[in-house]
């Protein structure tokens, strides 16, 4: 399909009970779908003739942990038979097991693994779920927002020990987190109150 | 009388020459025939992505220079060009000429950097002396422009961060004119080498199908013959408005692949060539104060240029809530931004795609049945900077 529209159309039509909604932003298709449907509407996306999204440019993961479905996994195609992009999404809890998709994209391995490593987003049917970018024996994971900064631990050369060694982060000064929202209109407790009354009134 | 061998497993690097930085590569090894490869990699984690959280936008741009150190100004790239998407705002044409030139230029630093390493991998040691005499000049230009030889923080959301000094344009043009001299010496070396063609051809054949299925982009999938280029197919900035052609491999193999890289060098040059002959003078970034800073003469003359200088370099610009995937065409393949903002003056999420990291899961199928010495051939052919793929 040439046109963005007529795509979406087709993909509405298609797989009509499976995706829960569409969008066309930024020149490419958003798509929302169940959990369960994914390797349904990856395979269809991949192999259909009007579609051919041959290409899995990346997958990712968005916490928003103020959500019950915590996660919002992210799926990046890329058509070039069309010159189409297309995102694909749904939202998971935290302890959720999702389908992988390395049966149909080899390269969603390494992918996968990396969401596994930064998220602690577990896979089904993944042939080799270990931590890819993180260090040997490394613990928690990093990219959710509950993780700080800083990390836990950190590594040093310990003359005593003679070897690498590793132990709680210990900072010299505090984390500074400066706020500078709005210096005019004050700091975010007050930013808050103004806010609050502003719909009060 | 049958004895049982057993397969020896070698640890290729972390600390090897050919390894191209620190990739651990675990072989398994059958004689010298490769069975398996296991890449370790993640031993130069930053976490990009994790402090790119926690500044702001104008904060995040220096980080990108820090993915693939080889050609940094791509990559602020696909930043600038992901914020001003959201933002919406235009990009004055000569900051975007100014910018294709400085991108061309980051394609050939990273291209004479992979041709003549891969050589000096494969037993060559001249093309890599001749190349980074070049690599240098490139670099003069970069410091000239920004200040810097490496991690420019030159591409600004709107713009470029300041103009080219005098002189700049005039001496990138005395370049592209001696330039296409040095490449065909370095050809003159290596592309009819009875040595580095018996390395190189037929070794670390990718077909068309496995390219698209293991994501690969960039010379990794033209040097298997698709015609892919992201510059022709969804072009940004000006380059719709330029004309230059895309080289394409035939056999997938490392040999063709060394042959693109050298003509999208002569490509880049003609690139090059035809900005610098239509930039005229103008504006280098958006004239929104709000977005840009203001120029410092003004600062002392204008109240609410020193306003709007004060809340860009304390608060940041707000960007309004969206989220977008842009991507450039690196000398790598495909690097792309996966932006999320939330209104506020610091991203929510910024998914970085590296080129490198796909390719490089790829090592297990590109190098098996291969023998042991392919190793650094193929490797060197992928174009691995590890920057950008450890992030």
């Amino acid at each position: 399909m040439k046109n963005l529209e007529d795509l979406e159309k087709k993909i509405n039509s298609e797989l009509t009970t499976k995706i829960n909604n569409t969008e066309i932003k930024h020149n490419q298709i958003y798509i929302e779908v169940d959990k369960d449907d994914i390797i349904d509407v990856i395979l269809f996306l991949k192999t259909n003739q009007d579609t051919k999204f041959r290409q899995l440019i990346d997958i990712t993961v968005v916490d928003y942990p103020e959500q019950n479905q915590r996660f919002e996994l992210v799926y990046l195609l890329l058509s070039h038979e069309f010159n189409q992009r297309l995102i694909v999404k749904y939202l998971i809890a935290e302890n959720e097991v999702i389908p992988s998709l390395t049966s149909i994209f080899p390269s969603a391995n390494w992918m996968e693994r990396e969401v596994f490593d930064m998220y602690g987003v577990s896979f089904k049917d993944h042939p080799d779920l270990r931590r890819i970018l993180t260090d040997y024996g490394f613990e928690g994971h990093p990219l959710r927002k509950d993780f700080p900064l800083t990390g836990h631990s950190e590594v040093r050369y310990s003359e005593d020990h003679k070897k690498v060694i590793s132990e709680p982060v210990k900072l010299e000064q505090n984390y500074r987190n400066f706020d500078y929202e709005s210096p005019w209109e004050g700091t975010k407790y007050i930013k808050e109150e103004i806010e609050s009354n502003d719909k009060k009134n | 009388m049958t004895k049982k061998i057993k397969n020896l497993n070698l640890n290729f690097g972390p600390q090897h020459p050919a390894a191209h930085g620190v990739l651990r590569l675990i072989l398994e090894l059958d004689g010298e025939v490769v069975e398996k490869a296991d890449p370790h990699i993640g031993l130069l984690h930053r976490g990009t992505e994790k402090l790119i959280e926690n500044k702001t936008y104008m904060q995040a741009v220096p980080y990108f220079d820090r993915l693939d150190y080889v050609a940094p100004m791509n990559q602020e790239h696909a930043f600038a060009l992901a914020v001003e998407k959201i933002l919406k705002i235009d990009v004055p044409i000569r900051a975007q000429y100014i910018r294709v030139i400085f991108c061309e230029i980051g394609r050939i630093l990273s291209h004479i950097l992979n041709v003549t390493t891969q050589a000096l991998d494969v037993g060559a040691l001249t093309p890599s002396l001749w190349g980074f005499e070049e690599r240098e000049t490139l670099m003069t230009f970069y410091e000239r422009a920004s200040g810097s030889r490496l991690h420019a923080n030159y591409f600004r959301a709107g713009g470029v961060h300041q103009d080219l000094p005098k002189g700049l344009e005039e001496d990138i043009a005395k370049f592209c004119e001696t330039f296409p001299k040095i490449i065909n010496d370095l050809e003159s070396l290596l592309t009819d080498n009875r040595i580095f063609k018996q390395r190189n051809v037929d070794i670390g054949v990718v077909k068309k199908e496995d390219a698209l299925d293991y994501s690969f982009s960039g010379v990794m999938i033209r040097g298997s013959g698709v015609p892919w280029d992201l510059r022709k197919s969804q072009p940004y900035d000006c380059y719709e408005s330029l004309d230059f052609k895309i080289p394409v491999g035939k056999n997938g193999d490392c040999y063709d692949r060394y042959l693109c890289r050298i003509e999208e060098m002569k490509e880049s040059v003609s690139i090059i060539k035809q900005c610098l002959a239509k930039m005229e003078k103008g504006p280098i970034k958006s004239l929104d104060g709000k977005i840009s800073p203001p120029p410092k003469t003004e600062i002392k003359q204008s109240m609410e240029a020193l306003i709007h200088h004060f809340k860009l370099f304390t608060e940041g610009y707000r960007v309004p809530k969206d989220e977008i995937y842009t991507a450039v065409e690196a000398p790598k393949g495909e690097f792309g931004v996966y932006l999320i903002s939330d209104g506020s003056s610091k991203p929510y999420k910024c998914k970085i795609r590296a080129p490198g990291f796909s390719h490089l899961q790829s090592m297990d199928y590109l190098i098996k049945g291969h023998m042991l010495a392919d190793v650094p051939a193929v490797l060197g052919s992928l174009d691995i900077v590890f920057g950008e793929v450890d992030r």
